[in-house]
C-alpha cells in the first residue's frame, strides 16, 4: 500500500482482530494509504483464546498476520506506547514518542471486561478473561487444580468454565438470570444447555447473585445473597464487555454507550472514523465477531473510495461450541406476540431446534445440538425469507439427499466469521486449477479458517462441483516422502499388487519413507490387503515388534488378554507366579480389567508369555484393546442383560485387528451404565427388550458422549452391529485418527448409513472383509518358537 | 578396530544393542552399511536400538526425536551422541572404539 508514491496517512488505533481485518481488506483493495497501527500487543485471533485455555491449540497459532506480512504491504506497527491523545481537527495522535499527523483516523480500540462493583474484587486470584496474559495467568493457576468459580454465564463466562474444567479444576457457574445465555437463547435451549453442561461436569447455579468475594492473601471464597458459601481458589469474572471510549471522549467526539458512528462509519468528526466494539452504530455496540467485520468491509470500501459504501445494521448470530455442546443462535430466539414458533426437541439426544416466524418470514432461530439445518437458517434470518415449511427448514424426517448448501442462494453468508458468500467460495472452487479441498478454499477466501463450522456446507459445495467426496476434505498426501493422497493410494496399492510397506514406497514414495509414513503404510496395507499383506517389522514401532510397551526408562509393560475382564484363580495365580519368577516391580490392575506387569526386561518378553500361556492384550498398539463389562443379569438385580457374557464373545470376535488408532469397548448390562461404555468408542447397553449400541464416545484429553448407532433385538446381532462399526472405521478412519474424531467428521447419519443401515450386499461386503482381516490375525505372543532371539536379547562382546 | 558382533545377528533396518564394557552401543544395517552409535538418546535416556531407521535417522521410540546416524547430532535439543565408525570383515561388525 502507498509504496509507489506519497500516499495519505491512515492512523489505526486499535491492533484487534476488526483492525486486522480492516487492514486484510485495504490490501485486497489495494487502497492507496501510508498506514501506521497503534497496539498495545500484536494482532491475534481473541475468539481462539477459549482453546487455548482448553488446551486444543497453542497460543503462537492465534497470530492473525506474520511481521513478514505487514513489511510486504508497507504497513507500519508501533506497538507498546499507548495512544495518549486524539487531535482530531489538527489531526495528529499523540503518544510516548511525539506526535503523528494523519489524514484519516479509525478508532478500533475494542472494549475492556466490565467488573462490576462486587467486595473483593480486587484480591489476587480475582481475574477477568480478555487476553493473553490472562490465558496464562489462568493456565498457572489451574496447574494448581482446586476450585474455580466463574461469575457470569454468558458465552464468555461458559468458554472460561468449559477451559477450566478441561484443565482439571471443580468449576462452578454463577449467573444472575434464571438461564444461561439469556441474550441468546429461550428458556428451553437454556434448559438443555445447563443440562448438557452439568452432564459434563460443570456445577451451574441460577438465579445467583454475589454479596461478596471472600480471602486474605488471596480468594478463599465466593459467598452468595441467599448466604451459599463456594469455597474458589480462582475467580473469574466475566460480567460482559463496556467499549472503550475514553481517547473518544476525550477528544471531544459524540459518545453514547460507544463512539457514535453513522451508516459509513463516520464519527462526529471529519475524517475520524470508529469500528469494532468501540463503535455505536444506530443505537447498537456489536460483540460479536460477524458484523463488526462487515463494519471493516464498509470502512475498507469508503477508504478505498466507494462513496456508497454503508454498514446497515444486522441481526445478529452466533454460533459456538461450549465442550461438544453445538449452539446457533440469531435474532430473537422468544417468540413476541404475533409471532408463532416451529420447534424440534428431543431431549433424549440434548437437540432443540426452533425458529421463530412473523407472518412465515425467519425472524429468529435457535439451535442446540445439531448444527445441520446452520446455513439454511441463517441464510433465511439475514434476508428475513419466507419459509413454507419450517419443520423441514429444521430437518424434521429429513433424508439424506442434496449435498449440504445446494439449495442456499448465492448471496448466502456461508462462513459468518469472516463474511464469505456461497458465490465467492464457488467462484474459487469452479475457476480453472480450482480449489480441490476445505483447506484451499480456507486459504483462498478465508472460509472455515475462523470457527470452522461452515465447514460442512464448504465440503457440500465441493462436492456439488463435482469435486469427489473422498477426494474433499482431507485430500492431503499420506507423507512428504509419498505424495498421493490416501484413497489414491489405496487404489495404485491394490491395483500393482504392492503388499509391502518397502514396496509402496520404491514403487510410489522416495524410497525410505519416514518414521511417520511408514507406520501409517503399515497399518494401511495390513487393512486394504484383509491381513494378507506382507509384514516388515522395520516399519513398525518398537512396541509392535517385541509386541510389548515401552516404557520411559526403556523396559516394557505385559499385559495379557483378560477377555471382559473375567478372570480365574488359576489364571491369577499363573500371572502371580510369573511376576514372582521374573521379579516384576510392578503389578497393577489397568483401566480395562485387566492386570498390567510393569518393568519387564526386553530379553524376558518371550518366556514371559510362554509362561503365562494368555493371548496377547495389545496394550501396545494401535488396535482393540480391550472390553470393560460390569457383572450384568447373572448376578446384578438390576441387571437386564447378560453383559459380561456379550463382552467375552465380542472381544473374542474382534481380538488381534489392528486398527487406525486404539480402541476401546464396554457392555452394560443396563441403562444404570456401570461399565461406562458411552465414553467408549464401541459401547453396548442392554435395554429391556434388545441392545443399544453407542459409539465415538471419548473420555480422555476429549471427553465426548458416545452417539447411538443402533438399537438391536439380540446378542448375536449386537455383536455384528459392532464388527460393522469397527471395520467400517478400520476402512475408512486416517491412521492416528480416533474413533470419536472419525465419526463426526464423516457424520454419524452417513456412519450408520454405512453399517448398520447398509443395504444387504454393502453389508455381507464389510462383513466378509472382517472375517478375513480376522481370520488373518494372529496373536503374536503364540509365535514364541519363530521369534528371532536378536531382537529381545543385547549381545556383549 | 575391534569385533563386537557378528553381521548375521543384525537385520536390515532393525537396530541391536551391543554391550562392550560399561557402553551401550546402538548397531544399525541401513541401506549404506553399518552405522554405530551410543545407544541413549541425551534427551530422556530412550534405548536409540529399539528405535524406527529411515534413510541415516534413526527416530527415538520415546519421543520420536530424530537422530542423524553419521553425525550423532539430534533433532531439536543441541546436542549429539558418539558415533563410531564400523566396519565389516570375516563376518564380523567391527568397530572403532
Amino acid at each position: 500500500m502507498g509504496t509507489t508514491r506519497r500516499g495519505r496517512r491512515l492512523a489505526i488505533v486499535g491492533n484487534g482482530m476488526v483492525a486486522t481485518s480492516l487492514l486484510r481488506r485495504l490490501v485486497a483493495l489495494r487502497a492507496d494509504w501510508e498506514v501506521t497501527v497503534f497496539g498495545d500487543e500484536p494482532a491475534y485471533d481473541r475468539i481462539g483464546l477459549s482453546k487455548v485455555l482448553a488446551g486444543e491449540c497453542e497460543a503462537g497459532a492465534l497470530r492473525l498476520e506474520d511481521d513478514d506480512w505487514y513489511r510486504r504491504h508497507g504497513i507500519v506497527v508501533r506497538t507498546g506506547g499507548r495512544v495518549a491523545a486524539l487531535d482530531a481537527g489538527g489531526r495528529v495522535l499523540r503518544d510516548g514518542d511525539g506526535a503523528h499527523a494523519f489524514d484519516a483516523c479509525v478508532l478500533a480500540t475494542g472494549s475492556r471486561p466490565s467488573v462490576p462493583p462486587i467486595p473483593g474484587a480486587g484480591l489476587e486470584r480475582v481475574m477477568t478473561f480478555r487476553t493473553l496474559d490472562d490465558v496464562q495467568t489462568m493456565l498457572g493457576l489451574a496447574a494448581r487444580g482446586g476450585r474455580a468459580v466463574v461469575i457470569g454465564g454468558g458465552l464468555l463466562g461458559l468458554e472460561a468454565a468449559r477451559g477450566l474444567l478441561a484443565r482439571g479444576m471443580g468449576v462452578t457457574v454463577l449467573h444472575l438470570m434464571d438461564r444461561l445465555m439469556e441474550r441468546q437463547l429461550d428458556g428451553g435451549a437454556g434448559e438443555l444447555l445447563r443440562n448438557e453442561l452439568e452432564r459434563m461436569g460443570l456445577d451451574v447455579l441460577l438465579p445467583a447473585t454475589t454479596r461478596r468475594i471472600d480471602g486474605d492473601d488471596r480468594v478463599r471464597a465466593v459467598e452468595l445473597v441467599d448466604g451459599t458459601r463456594l469455597p474458589a481458589d480462582l475467580v473469574v469474572i466475566c460480567a460482559g464487555i463496556a467499549p472503550r471510549t475514553e481517547l473518544a471522549a476525550a477528544a471531544g467526539l459524540e459518545v453514547g454507550r460507544g463512539i457514535v458512528v453513522d451508516d459509513g462509519l463516520a464519527t462526529s468528526a471529519p475524517d475520524v472514523y470508529a469500528i469494532g466494539e468501540c463503535a455505536e452504530h444506530a443505537g447498537t455496540v456489536y460483540g460479536l465477531v460477524a458484523p463488526l467485520y462487515q463494519q471493516a468491509a464498509v470502512l475498507a470500501g469508503r477508504l478505498a473510495g466507494d462513496g456508497a459504501a454503508r454498514f446497515v445494521a444486522q441481526v445478529v448470530s452466533t454460533r459456538l461450541k461450549v465442550a461438544g455442546v453445538d449452539l446457533f443462535a440469531g435474532g430473537r430466539t422468544t417468540a413476541e406476540r404475533g409471532d408463532h414458533e416451529v420447534l424440534l426437541r428431543d431431549d433424549g439426544q440434548g437437540v432443540y431446534k426452533k425458529l421463530v416466524l412473523r407472518e412465515d418470514a425467519v425472524v429468529g432461530v435457535a439451535l442446540l445440538g445439531d448444527l445441520g439445518p446452520m446455513a439454511a437458517a441463517a441464510d433465511a434470518l439475514a434476508r428475513g425469507a419466507r419459509v413454507e415449511d419450517g419443520l423441514a427448514l429444521l430437518g424434521a424426517g429429513a433424508a439424506a439427499g442434496a449435498p449440504a448448501g445446494a439449495d442456499l442462494p448465492d448471496e448466502a453468508i456461508v462462513c459468518g466469521c469472516n463474511g464469505v458468500t456461497k458465490a465467492e467460495i464457488v467462484a474459487a472452487i469452479e475457476r480453472p486449477d480450482g480449489c480441490r479441498g476445505r483447506a484451499c478454499v480456507g486459504a483462498c477466501t478465508r472460509a472455515t479458517t475462523s470457527c470452522g463450522s461452515c465447514g460442512p456446507v464448504v465440503d457440500g459445495l465441493l462436492l456439488a462441483a463435482g469435486v469427489s467426496a473422498e477426494a474433499a476434505p482431507p485430500a492431503k498426501p499420506v507423507c512428504a516422502c509419498l505424495p498421493l493422497e490416501r484413497a489414491a493410494l489405496r487404489e495404485q496399492v491394490l491395483e500393482l499388487g504392492l503388499r509391502s510397506v518397502s514396496e509402496v514406497l520404491g514403487r510410489l514414495g522416495d524410497g525410505a519413507g519416514c518414521h511417520r509414513c511408514r507406520p501409517a503404510l503399515s497399518y494401511y496395507l495390513d487393512v486394504w490387503w484383509c491381513g494378507e499383506h506382507r509384514e516388515e517389522t522395520a516399519s513398525r514401532h518398537v512396541n509392535d515388534r517385541v509386541h510389548g510397551n515401552i516404557q520411559r526408562d526403556g523396559t516394557f509393560s505385559v499385559v495379557p488378554r483378560i477377555r471382559g475382564g473375567v478372570t480365574s484363580p488359576a489364571e491369577l495365580r499363573r500371572i502371580a507366579d510369573v511376576a514372582e519368577k521374573y521379579g516384576v516391580p510392578t503389578v497393577k490392575i489397568t483401566g480395562g480389567q485387566r492386570v498390567d506387569l510393569l518393568g519387564v526386561a526386553k530379553r524376558d518378553l518371550p518366556a514371559i508369555w510362554a509362561d503365562l500361556g494368555m493371548p496377547s492384550g495389545f496394550a501396545y498398539s494401535k488396535a482393540v484393546r480391550t472390553v470393560k463389562s460390569c457383572v450384568g443379569s447373572e448376578w446384578c438385580r438390576f441387571g437386564v442383560g447378560d453383559s459380561t457374557d456379550l463382552a467375552v464373545r465380542l472381544e473374542a470376535l474382534l481380538e488381534g485387528l489392528y486398527t487406525p488408532h486404539k480402541v476401546k469397548l464396554g457392555v452394560s448390562g443396563c441403562p444404570r451404565n456401570c461399565a461406562e461404555v458411552t465414553v467408549k468408542d464401541v459401547g453396548v447397553v442392554a435395554v429391556s427388550g434388545g441392545w443399544e449400541i453407542y459409539v465415538a464416545g471419548a473420555a480422555g484429553m476429549t471427553v465426548r458422549r458416545a452417539d447411538l448407532l443402533c438399537t438391536v433385538g439380540t446378542a448375536e446381532e449386537a455383536l455384528e452391529a459392532c464388527a460393522l462399526a469397527v471395520q467400517y472405521y478400520r476402512e475408512n478412519a486416517d491412521y492416528l485418527e480416533r474413533f470419536y474424531h472419525f465419526v463426526p467428521r464423516v457424520g454419524i447419519e452417513a456412519f450408520r448409513a454405512a453399517t448398520a443401515e447398509a443395504g444387504s450386499e454393502a453389508r455381507q461386503a464389510l462383513l466378509e472383509r472382517f472375517r478375513r482381516s480376522r481370520a488373518n490375525a494372529g496373536d503374536p505372543w503364540r509365535g514364541v518358537p519363530d521369534v528371532d532371539p536378536g531382537r529381545f536379547a543385547e549381545s556383549t562382546a | 578396530m575391534r569385533p563386537v558382533v557378528a553381521l548375521s545377528a543384525l537385520r536390515p533396518g532393525e537396530g541391536r544393542l551391543v554391550v562392550v564394557g560399561e557402553r551401550q552401543i546402538a548397531v544399525f544395517l541401513t541401506a549404506t552399511g553399518v552405522r554405530a552409535i551410543d545407544a541413549r538418546c541425551p534427551h530422556a535416556g530412550g534405548p536409540l536400538e529399539d528405535g524406527m531407521l529411515s534413510g541415516r535417522h534413526v527416530a527415538c521410540p520415546l519421543h520420536l526425536r530424530r537422530v542423524d546416524l553419521e553425525t550423532g547430532e539430534v533433532e531439536d535439543c543441541g546436542e549429539r551422541v558418539t558415533c563410531y565408525p564400523a566396519a565389516v570383515e570375516a563376518g564380523q561388525v567391527l568397530l572403532d572404539l
